[in-house]
């Protein structure tokens, strides 16, 4: 959306930062998944690890499972670091400011909405940080290749019909979604 | 094709609280012909003729059936040929000059007894905790066949009930899950209105024993799916699932 109207980006980030709902009860839940998700995600991980005392001298992983399923626990760490970024970049400045300094107008001293120019000002000229944010978004992407289809598994949805298309709906998600905010940081990087 | 020579690299324990290590073997003449348990055999001979301990491993039909044998070849669960169980696994698989590394199946719920040997009783317990149903057998009960059940669910059933409990799901499983099993054990009844009678409890307990007995969680890398050598499929973990997340719900 940033990439398309800065304008259209102001007035949606302006509306999402002040609603509500949206920051009063869709920001809590999705904070308290996100964490229930990484915390339990690690705890199995460790349960797993404990489950084999003595480790193999060899062990073929890739003859019979992907990377992707195998490295979960690599791939979600990464995502992990990347999101405490994003929340050091973005996250943390927004509610320094809305919430402690208590300026909900979300414009500059010049009137015009801050988000877009914000957003901007982390990617231009910052080869180091779009690095960092292309990297994590590949991971992302990784993660959810397994990740996605997974979850259907666990809940018991395992259909001889269905699941060929969630996998492949599943796949075009992982690569769609994580390639359209590794654009992002991309375009503001080139075109800035 | 002429007579192999190989290296073999064998997990050796003298006993459960040994430490263990792998020890190298060299063996020569084995023909393309043998099974790996007939050049486990020759090795054996060989170590015994020369005043050496045997290396112990479980073996019993050796028609692919029973779910004995159980070792893990060249990093891989009874082999690298899919479907097969290592007494099935025949020497044609490899070539002269190989070295094969041979370990035990590997999780804590499968403690080492003796070399290749591992206590699979954990199998037993989870099955005891839930894997059957309960019928008066006093001289009334009813004919099975009494009761018409849709062909694919029997199909189906027949499928799981295919599971010889081998444990090569658990020994290939990177977490040392044992979900593969469990779940084919539970669908098998799941499927049938015979089983369905205890269905809301057969999942609760077999999943705790599975719990208790500490294997790991399963995270649907598929790998059991394809080192399991009678086929059984990720669908009856699926199926687990459903039954035990329905047994919770109906508390």
């Amino acid at each position: 959306m940033s990439v398309i109207s800065a304008d259209l980006f102001n007035n949606v980030s302006h509306f999402m930062g002040t609603n509500p709902v949206v920051q009063g009860l869709l920001q809590p839940i999705l904070i308290f998944s996100v964490v229930f998700h990484f915390v339990w995600g690690m705890y199995l991980e460790y349960q797993n690890t404990q489950a084999r005392e003595v480790k193999y001298a060899m062990y073929k992983g890739s003859a019979n499972a992907t990377w992707m399923s195998r490295n979960m626990i690599i791939s979600g760490l990464a995502v992990l670091a990347f999101l405490c970024l994003h929340f050091y970049d973005f996250w943390i400045p927004e509610i320094n400011v809305k919430y402690i300094q208590g300026d909900m107008s979300g414009k500059l001293p010049n009137g015009d909405y801050r988000y877009h120019e914000e957003l901007v000002h982390k990617f231009a000229g910052q080869p180091i940080r779009v690095s960092l944010y292309v990297l994590s978004f590949v991971m992302l992407s990784l993660h959810l290749l397994h990740g996605f289809q997974s979850s259907f598994q666990s809940v018991g949805f395992n259909n001889s019909k269905y699941t060929p298309i969630i996998k492949k709906l599943g796949n075009i998600f992982a690569i769609a979604v994580p390639a359209g905010f590794v654009v992002v940081a991309l375009v503001h990087f080139f075109a800035h | 094709m002429k007579d192999m020579n190989l290296t073999l690299k064998i997990w050796r324990q003298k006993g459960a609280n040994d430490k263990g290590k792998m020890i190298d073997y060299q063996v020569a003449g084995i023909s393309e012909h043998m099974s790996f348990l007939e050049m486990m055999d020759v090795l054996n001979e060989q170590l015994i003729n020369s005043g050496d301990s045997p290396v112990a491993f479980d073996h019993d039909c050796r028609e692919g059936i029973c779910g004995s044998c159980s070792m893990f070849i060249n990093g891989e669960a009874h082999g690298p040929v899919k479907g097969t169980t290592t007494c099935q696994l025949h020497m044609r698989s490899f070539k002269d000059g190989d070295t094969i590394y041979i370990e035990p199946f590997r999780a804590k719920a499968f403690p080492v007894l003796k070399d290749l040997v591992v206590d699979r009783s954990s199998f037993d317990r989870i099955q005891r905790s839930g894997g059957f149903i309960s019928v008066n057998t006093s001289g009334n009960t009813q004919d099975a066949n009494a009761l018409p059940i849709p062909k694919q669910d029997a199909d189906l059933a027949m499928d799981a009930a295919a599971c010889i409990g081998c444990g090569a799901c658990v020994a290939t499983c990177k977490n040392s899950s044992a979900m593969l099993f469990v779940g084919a054990k539970i669908s098998q009844y799941a499927l049938l209105p015979q089983g369905q009678v205890e269905s809301k409890t057969r999942a609760q307990n077999m999943v705790a024993q599975m719990d208790a007995e500490g294997f790991g969680n399963c995270t649907n890398t598929g790998a059991c799916e394809v080192e399991c050598p009678k086929g059984i499929d990720l669908s009856n973990i699926a199926r687990m699932n459903r039954e035990f997340l329905g047994g919770s719900l109906k508390g």
